[in-house]
């Protein structure tokens, strides 16, 4: 084969004759100069139906392959930090909940175990509010879960797999919103226990809702597990195993889709969750369907836990049921009927304060206009949530506000693996790679 | 309290109180007032309060669950690689279930390494780096935060290093936990520690030429006031606060 | 087209109007620029139960240049804002944008160094739409507001008119609070579109 070189015609010319492809191949390739070794460079900008959020990721290409991949964040940076310091530790509730916004729950939950850690009162948290904890982020896991695979299907181009889990995850936001008052966002879980308790009928809907889901998951699974397109995009795709998950401190479903059954519940429980029975789904793949079938099977688990807890907040006498701790000097009063236009004040509790009792309008103004002091000293209380560790670092001065709040956030720590799952794969790959980690731009930015 | 011992053992209760008393006034003010801002006529009085700043704690042996063992685990460790425990580590702090060790910073990473390398105290994860700014702490305003588990052991511990702001350097950990990478960028970008070594120190939340690092103490809010029926609401940080 | 703006004013005109704004309503693409907690709600709408679908609007348009509305769901932090406002400008008119949620409307609870205050401050908004998350039913209640509006849009020389009285009334406002906004007439920035 004979190569030149011709001004009229565009690069090298090869001359081929009736040697195999390969042949033409190696030999061009000896001959030094490769035209088509050009590097791409193309931006996933912020603005991307696929990336999750506003991920912008700067690939560089070679052909389909991708050689380099620089993930750019921080296009959802809304300092909440930094605002939690010139609000109360109550209100920071309100802040942090709407980091991570799939698992507000979690937010508020890791927020205000840290709180009662530094004020000392994780002991004194009334068991009905810990179960009602317990529920809450098992039910928000289990949307969190559906909401991750229902997503990965959309950008995998299965759309039926998004309808259907935005159907079941509605069933879910109902139950919120029965409970909470609101479908996302809830500041629900306050420093010293929730901020009210199950209204009635509450547990049958809770109930309802566990017998349901096992055959709905079942309809995903059936569209999902043996599908061959399915298959083809997600197994063998954006590997990770045990060594590459530690150095790159990736925690979650992606480290236990690469065999160690590591899970804070299990591990360092808290919020009662040692005295539940469940497992801790394990794959070990290491790729991306393996993270796959991880949530799916957490889904179940969490199904369990959310039977228990039903069960244990229907066997509650009157007697026990106080949501928020007793010490009036911390825990907001709970418990509060609404008002006769359905907002705001409630009249019984105004009654209380003005006319019956005066600690408790004392307390009620303390609480309002300060907050509660918590004395100095830093923590670190860490939970399981659906994308892994995430940890609330609380500083504080002796104050009524917040020294210093750090979120260490699952999904900022499980983007830096991005390029390690994706380098050397095709572009493709990138989206189902970024889907199985199920980021969310809020936690990643704060 | 400090473990410092008053000069006469069979003194009198009232000259440790004494001895307290004058340590407590000898530390910086950190905060002056109770109202945190001045922007509003105080006719309270409260104005004139100041609060000090905490000493430094430093907590006496037993420290109490498996914290004693791994002091002592280090302390070997750390022999071994031909550091004593008080060179490296300045303080030891337990305090609400968790053990805080004070590393001085020229040995942070020989720290780090041995916390990771040692099978006796295997903490193989280190879920990342957090700065706290103390202004009122001269001489050691920028804190760098590391949390480290051991899974293995099923284990939690924390690094904190302390730098002055005229000197933010802290040697980088990415070498030893490459988790740090990006953290370290956040904690660059939010408070100016510089993490000497580091691959790549740029921004990563904030715009590439925003100026400042935006959680420091001395860097505002940035809000607005807002209107609102009439009537103007300052910005959270200039609000009155009842602290 | 070109055509309305070479109609006089009267029936023709009106009845012109009447059939691109229909048309218009009918088929609004949008470009959704989903950054935070609401664009969970956004796609709750498009999901089954709030069925976006029911306006033809369920299939977002991810290039800006085929897209119609903007719907701005969440925080726009100072880093995002050069890119809401290149994304907006490569959208072909007409066009509208709704600020979805407090966030994206007034800053929301963020009244901080990192957020901007009000994407107002960045693309000319349609419709606002307070909540934090506002639920499915009031983006479906706000969508049905930007469809009145689009119906309602004036062509050629009934919108230079309009757009002439728009001006004048600014003009004439009056502020809320006495001392904020110098002119006499208010804060004399405020422009129709």
């Amino acid at each position: 084969m004979t190569s030149r070189t011709e001004p009229e015609t565009e690069g090298r010319v090869y001359n081929v004759g009736g040697q195999d492809w390969d042949e033409v191949v190696a030999a061009a390739d000896e001959a030094g100069d490769r035209p088509g070794d050009e590097r791409l460079i193309v931006n996933m900008g912020p603005q991307h139906p696929s990336t999750h959020g506003v991920l912008r990721l700067v690939l560089t290409l070679d052909a389909e392959t991708v050689t380099e991949l620089r993930p750019v964040i921080g296009y959802l940076h809304t300092g909440i930090e930094k605002n939690m310091e010139f609000r109360t530790w109550t209100q920071g509730v309100t802040f942090c909940t709407r980091m991570d916004y799939l698992s507000p729950l979690f937010n508020e939950t890791a927020f205000c175990l840290a709180t009662e850690q530094l004020l000392g009162i994780t002991d004194r948290i009334p068991e009905r509010a810990t179960v009602i904890r317990v529920l809450m982020m098992e039910l928000n896991r289990i949307s969190s879960h559906l909401m991750a695979i229902a997503t990965f299907g959309l950008e995998l181009g299965a759309t039926t797999v998004l309808l259907n889990g935005l159907r079941e995850r509605e069933k879910v936001l109902d139950l919120f919103e029965l409970i909470t008052g609101l479908r996302m966002n809830h500041a629900y879980i306050r420093p010293g226990g929730v901020s009210q308790d199950l209204p009635s009928g509450a547990i049958e809907r809770i109930r309802e809702f566990v017998g349901l889901m096992p055959a709905l998951l079942g309809d995903m699974r059936k569209l999902l597990d043996a599908n061959p397109v399915y298959l083809a995009r997600t197994k063998n795709i954006a590997y990770l195993d045990l060594a590459g998950c530690m150095t790159l401190g990736v925690t979650g479903p992606v480290l236990r889709s690469t065999g160690l059954p590591w899970d804070l519940r299990k591990s360092q429980p808290y919020c009662g969750y040692e005295t539940y029975e469940f497992d801790v789904p394990v794959q070990d793949t290491c790729d991306a369907y393996g993270r796959y079938l991880v949530r799916m099977d957490e889904m179940d688990q969490s199904l369990r836990i959310i039977a228990q807890c039903a069960d244990r907040l229907a066997g509650h006498r009157q007697a026990d049921n106080r949501v928020m701790v007793a010490d009036a000097k911390i825990g907001w009063p709970a418990q509060l009927a609404l008002g006769p236009d359905g907002l705001g004040n409630s009249p019984d509790h105004i009654k209380h304060i003005m006319g019956q009792s005066m600690e408790a309008l004392i307390h009620h103004f303390k609480l309002v206009t300060e907050g509660f002091r918590v004395p100095a000293g830093q923590v670190y209380a860490a939970i399981e949530s659906p994308r892994g560790e995430l940890g609330c670092h609380a500083v504080s001065d002796g104050g009524t506000r917040p020294y210093r709040i750090h979120f260490r956030d699952p999904s900022f720590t499980n983007l830096q693996a991005l390029p390690a799952m994706c380098e050397g794969g095709m572009v493709a790959d990138v989206i189902a790679a970024v889907a199985s980690t199920d980021p969310v731009m809020g936690g990643v930015d704060r | 309290m400090t473990s410092e011992q008053p000069p006469d053992q069979a003194a009198a209760p009232a000259d440790e109180a004494a001895v307290a008393g004058r340590e407590r006034l000898s530390e910086q003010v950190a905060r002056t007032g109770m109202f945190g801002t001045e922007t509003t006529g105080d006719t309270s009085g409260y104005g004139g309060l100041m609060i000090r700043r905490p000493p430094a704690l430093s907590s006496p042996r037993p420290y109490g669950s498996y914290f004693d063992d791994l002091a002592d685990e280090l302390g070997t460790s750390l022999e071994q690689a031909g550091l004593a425990f008080g060179d490296a580590i300045e303080r030891v702090v337990a305090d609400r279930g968790e053990l805080t060790f004070h590393v001085r910073r020229e040995h942070l990473t020989t720290v780090a390494g041995r916390l990771r390398d040692d099978p006796a105290l295997a903490f193989e994860l280190c879920t990342g780096v957090s700065g706290v700014h103390y202004p009122a702490d001269s001489g050691r305003e920028l804190h760098a935060v590391y949390h480290l588990v051991s899974l293995t052991r099923n284990r939690r511990l924390r690094l904190e290093v302390s730098v002055p702001d005229s000197d933010p350097h802290v040697p980088t950990m990415v070498r030893v936990y490459p988790t740090c990478d990006w953290h370290e960028r956040e904690t660059w970008d939010f408070f100016g520690l510089i993490f000497d070594g580091h691959p790549a120190l740029t921004r990563i939340e904030m715009p590439d030429d925003w100026k400042g690092h935006p959680q420091r103490k001395d860097y505002p809010l940035g809000g607005i006031p807002v209107e609102y029926r009439g009537a103007t609401v300052p910005p959270p940080d200039e609000r009155r606060a009842y602290e | 087209m070109g055509l309305e703006e070479k109609l006089p004013s009267g029936i023709l005109l009106t009845t012109v109007e009447k059939v691109a704004g229909y048309a218009r309503k009918s088929s609004v693409w949008p470009a959704t620029f989903g950054l935070a907690c609401c664009a969970m709600e956004l796609i709750s709408t498009g999901g089954p139960r709030h069925d976006l679908a029911r306006f033809g609007m369920e299939r977002a348009s991810n290039t800006p240049r085929q897209a119609d509305l903007m719907i701005v769901a969440g925080r726009v932090s100072q880093k995002m804002a050069p890119v809401l406002r290149q994304i907006y400008d490569q959208m072909a008119e007409p066009k509208w944008v709704i600020s979805m949620g407090v966030c994206a409307s007034s800053g929301g609870m963020f009244n901080n160094y990192a957020i901007v205050q009000g994407v107002d401050h960045i693309v000319p908004v349609d419709i606002y739409l307070p909540g934090c998350p506002p639920r499915p039913e009031m983006l479906l209640d706000s969508i049905l507001k930007l469809h009145d509006k689009i119906q309602n849009m004036k062509l050629g020389v009934h919108r230079e008119h309009q757009i002439e009285e728009l001006e004048r009334a600014r003009l004439r406002r009056l502020p809320l609070v006495a001392g904020l906004g110098g002119q006499p007439g208010g804060s004399g920035q405020e422009v129709a579109r």
